[in-house]
């Protein structure tokens, strides 16, 4: 890049949400015209910077100069205008509004001052959609009618009506295709050729690999590189900048692996269980006393398999036994009736009744325990809820209090209080310690950890890779929807799992027989990505070379830039 | 329950810990105690207007024996709906199903069974109508906004289908007398004692079955209800067809009360209903709400209805009254559950 001032300077951004310091001392400077790229693992920190950039959040420190002035955007308008343009994951766009409407939605070119003039922002949404390569999509049709591609274009087609400077793209390449992935990245190497800015968020390496220019690595809320070459720097290196850590995680000791005496039988047996575009056929077998954690990025497809176990999903195939007895697919009362409980990825909205106190949080799965004829028996309740939450040492020792006084990490002892109590015996866990101060973690990993050696079976989701490393006795590490390597907890290390679940390079098991790895190397017209849905759990697609061992010499990848338009 | 021999060892109930109400929990009981209280001081200030503005009309036997019997009908009703709001939901229908149960119980062909006959007309009507209501909403997807909708206006055109406009004069004699002086207990009209059963049954099936509370999880937190293993599509039946049979009652003791049977029952009731559990604590959005302040609400409007009914006053300034006690009785909720 030349000296010149960088188009945006943002310096020491401090930002902090009740009990969560998520941004501590960020910088990010981006020139004209590159493609910065910003890596990180869940929860570093990149969405909030974002959202800071964009106006959506204010940061409590730090400071932004755009195109060399200080600005403090207040609100996502006032960042529009600055020629910032943000594109979320979730789109926002109005379905029931047309593609012309959505361009133009507030600031719609007018006569007069307020008559529409629909017609000439019909005719400016095609040109932008020509500009943007998608000249077939007609400015008429309800948003609503198009494919998630195409309301990508949609959104990248309003930021371009305005004045804009500075694309973000918060992962755009999670919803698409090979070739919709190829298309994007046209798009981008057209828009920086015109000087624009990208900011480019993604988890695929090889993605950053292909159009980055620079990268910028949060971990832990705090800038660990800024404006490295994107395609210079080793792999070994952009990983070991993501996953080193601050904060370091105490887990409690694991049961002795070769207890005597043969193995107990499997209390849940899963056999070809899949959903159509969340997750390949799976198998799994946990036994009592056993912990076995699912890796995966967010969209890997854990939380749905999870969900699907329990009967919240309706599975497309396969089948979930306890005890070798079928469960009735799709129905959670049967999978609870079965001995199975769900602490879900979202607390709040999925496990907990935040008006009610914490005894009737965690009652509500057993009641008809504490009562006899409907009529509830209230002294036994509140003694049993008691009795669960203390052997969980949930504080404060009220179970009286309401839920929604209690710390994240209290909450959800209160959910696993709601399982102990109803005598559950395999444990569904996503994403535990979401929400929970790091703090806390320890001792919710030996509450998690005590729980399996009472003779629990767990199943553990969780995107921290070190949670699952730490806790669990048997990890499955998933990718797209597939179970791309199973290994026992300790074979495995941090760097080993990011690469299989990043899909950055080295092919999972010996070798990938039998994958859908063929897609070679980079700079191909369709693109290195993953399985792309096709079966197969060995490869995952993009294997240069066959690096061995976590420590291996750097799989430095040569593309050429922007594929020829 | 059956459930397989658990490794986890369920936990075992022990004896209640003497500290079964600590500070936080009276301090709860406090604050629903305080909204109950102001409820009981808007009643009491009523009253004093009453007795100030007619104090010999207002305070007289008679009178707060009708203000306690006009209280009964729309009471039985706002009880049901109670429920049903405190789960998410809503049922505009309770008028139109009052309106078809009474006529439906008062046909000729009805009354030859007597008085048995018109109750249990009265009761199955509502049920069936809650029925359709719980079965469209619960396993039909339908909002329950527009479900209910629905059954007001099939409800109400139903009714004037089968009186064809006209009044059905009720001859059964043992009906008839439950509505006179005679009938009183301790001065009390069997109607008053209907709906103080009513409300007595309501308030020990939310607080002390397991049937309120699996309604208040699935008005408090759907998807956390389902997810925690609870049958939320039969609970949602049942609530309706809980709200339906209140109806049905509610029907009854209207047709006792005006010795007839009308198309034009039981009109705005779900306004009425409606209003009557928002002002007594009970949230639109569901999870939470008391049978005792949905109870208090009846009585302060129909005690408002009395005393400008007694000054001569026009329903429109009635109407305008009630209004403003909707809006102050939310903010004044709002602002103690915001401090």
């Amino acid at each position: 890049m030349a000296p010149e001032p960088p188009l945006l300077r943002m310096s020491g951004i401090t930002k902090s949400f009740p009990g969560v310091r998520a941004l501590d001392g960020v910088d990010l400077h981006v020139q004209a015209g590159e493609v910065h790229c910003l890596l990180g693992q869940n929860g570093a920190g990149k969405s909030t910077l974002i959202k800071v950039l964009a106006g959506a959040h204010q940061p409590d420190g730090g400071t932004i100069a755009w195109r060399g002035e200080h600005v403090a955007p207040r609100s996502p308008i006032a960042a529009m205008r600055l020629g910032i343009a943000t594109i979320y994951q979730e789109l926002d766009l109005v379905e029931h509004l047309s593609v012309a409407e959505n361009v133009f939605l507030g600031h719609e070119p007018t006569a007069a001052g307020f008559v529409v003039r629909p017609g000439r922002a019909r005719a400016a949404t095609a040109a932008l959609l020509t500009r943007l390569g998608h000249a077939e999509i007609d400015p008429g049709r309800l948003v609503g009618d198009l494919s998630a591609a195409q309301q990508q274009i949609v959104s990248m087609a309003r930021a371009l009506s305005h004045d804009v400077r500075l694309i973000v793209m918060d992962e755009p390449s999670a919803a698409l295709d090979p070739d919709e992935v190829d298309n994007l990245f046209r798009v981008i190497g057209d828009l920086t050729a015109e000087g624009v800015a990208v900011v480019y968020i993604s988890h695929r390496l090889e993605e950053i690999r292909r159009i980055g220019d620079r990268v910028t690595v949060l971990k832990d809320g705090r800038a660990v590189a800024v404006g490295l070459p994107a395609k210079q720097t080793p792999t070994r290196e952009i990983v070991a900048l993501m996953t080193g850590r601050t904060v370091e995680y105490v887990f409690p000791e694991r049961a002795p692996a070769d207890r005597p005496g043969a193995p107990p039988e499997p209390v849940l047996t899963v056999h070809g269980l899949a959903r159509h575009g969340e997750f390949a056929p799976l198998d799994l077998e946990l036994r009592p006393g056993e912990i076995v954690g699912l890796a995966g990025l967010v969209g890997s497809g854990r939380s749905e398999i999870l969900e699907t176990v329990y009967g919240a999903r309706r599975p497309a195939a396969g089948h979930v036994r306890v005890d070798g007895r079928p469960l009735r697919p799709g129905s959670v009362r049967a999978a609870v009736r079965a001995g199975l409980g769900l602490a879900p990825e979202e607390r709040k909205a999925q496990a907990l009744l935040m008006l009610e106190s914490v005894t009737r949080n965690v009652s509500v799965s057993s009641m008809s325990r504490f009562s006899r004829g409907g009529w509830l028996d209230r002294g036994a309740e509140r003694a049993a809820a008691r009795a669960a939450t203390r052997e969980l040492s949930l504080r404060p020792d009220n179970p009286s209090v309401p839920v929604r006084t209690l710390s994240g990490g209290n909450q959800q002892k209160a959910v696993l209080a709601r399982w102990l109590l109803r005598g559950c015996r395999v444990l569904l866990l996503d994403e535990p310690t979401r929400g929970v101060d790091v703090g806390a973690r320890a001792e919710l990993y030996a509450v998690v950890r005590g729980l399996a050696d009472q003779g629990l079976a767990v199943l553990l989701v969780s995107s921290e890779v070190p949670e699952v490393l730490g806790l669990a006795d048997r990890v499955l590490v998933l990718r797209e929807g597939h179970v791309v390597h199973t290994a026992r907890a300790d074979e495995l290390d941090e760097p080993r799992v990011l690469d299989l679940v990043l899909g950055s390079g080295r092919a999972g098991g010996a070798g990938g027989a039998g994958g859908a790895g063929g897609a070679g190397g980079a700079g191909g017209s369709s693109g290195p990505r993953g399985p792309g849905g096709t079966g197969g759990t060995g490869g995952t697609g993009a294997n240069r070379g066959s690096g061995s061992t976590p420590g291996a010499p750097e799989d430095t990848v040569t593309t050429e830039g922007s594929p020829a338009p | 329950m059956t459930q397989p021999a658990s490794p986890a060892r369920p936990v075992t109930e022990k004896s209640p810990p003497p500290d079964g109400a600590a500070g936080p929990w009276r301090a709860l009981a406090a604050r629903a105690d305080l909204r109950t209280l102001s409820l009981l001081g808007v009643l009491a200030a009523l009253a004093v207007i009453g007795g100030v503005t007619q104090p010999d009309a207002f305070l007289d036997t008679d009178n707060l024996q009708l203000i306690l019997t006009q209280a009964s009908v729309i009471g039985v009703v706002t009880v049901g709906m109670t429920f049903v709001i405190i789960s998410g939901g809503i049922d505009l229908s309770v008028g139109a199903i009052v309106a078809l149960a009474s006529v439906w119980a008062t046909t000729v062909a009805t009354q030859e069974y007597g008085f048995a006959g018109i109750l249990f007309t009265a009761v199955v009507v509502g049920l069936g109508c809650g029925l359709v209501n719980g079965l469209l909403i619960a396993y039909g997807g339908m909002v329950p906004f527009i479900a209910t909708l629905a059954m007001l206006a099939s409800g109400r055109g139903l009714a004037l289908e089968i009186t064809d406009g006209k009044t059905q004069m009720v001859t059964v004699d043992g009906v008839l007398r439950l509505g006179e002086r005679d009938a009183y207990v301790l001065g009390v009209p069997p109607l008053v004692l209907v709906f103080a059963a009513v409300t007595v049954v309501g308030w020990l099936l939310l607080n002390r079955t397991t049937f309120g509370r699996r309604s208040v999880a699935v008005g408090g937190n759907a998807e956390a209800a389902r997810l925690a293993g609870i049958d939320v599509r039969r609970q949602r039946l049942y609530l309706y067809l809980l709200s339906g049979l209140c109806c049905g009652i509610a029907a009854f003791l209207l047709v006792v009360l005006s010795g007839s049977g009308q198309n034009t029952n039981g009109n705005l009731y779900e306004l009425d209903a409606i209003a009557a559990a928002i002002i007594g604590g009970t949230l639109l959005s569901g999870g939470r709400g008391t049978i005792t302040g949905a109870v208090l609400g009846v009585l302060i409007f129909t005690t408002i209805t009395n005393i400008f009914a007694l000054n001569n006053l026009e329903t429109a300034v009635q109407q305008i009254a009630k209004g403003a006690i909707i809006v102050a009785a939310v903010l004044v909720q709002r602002r103690a559950s915001t401090t």
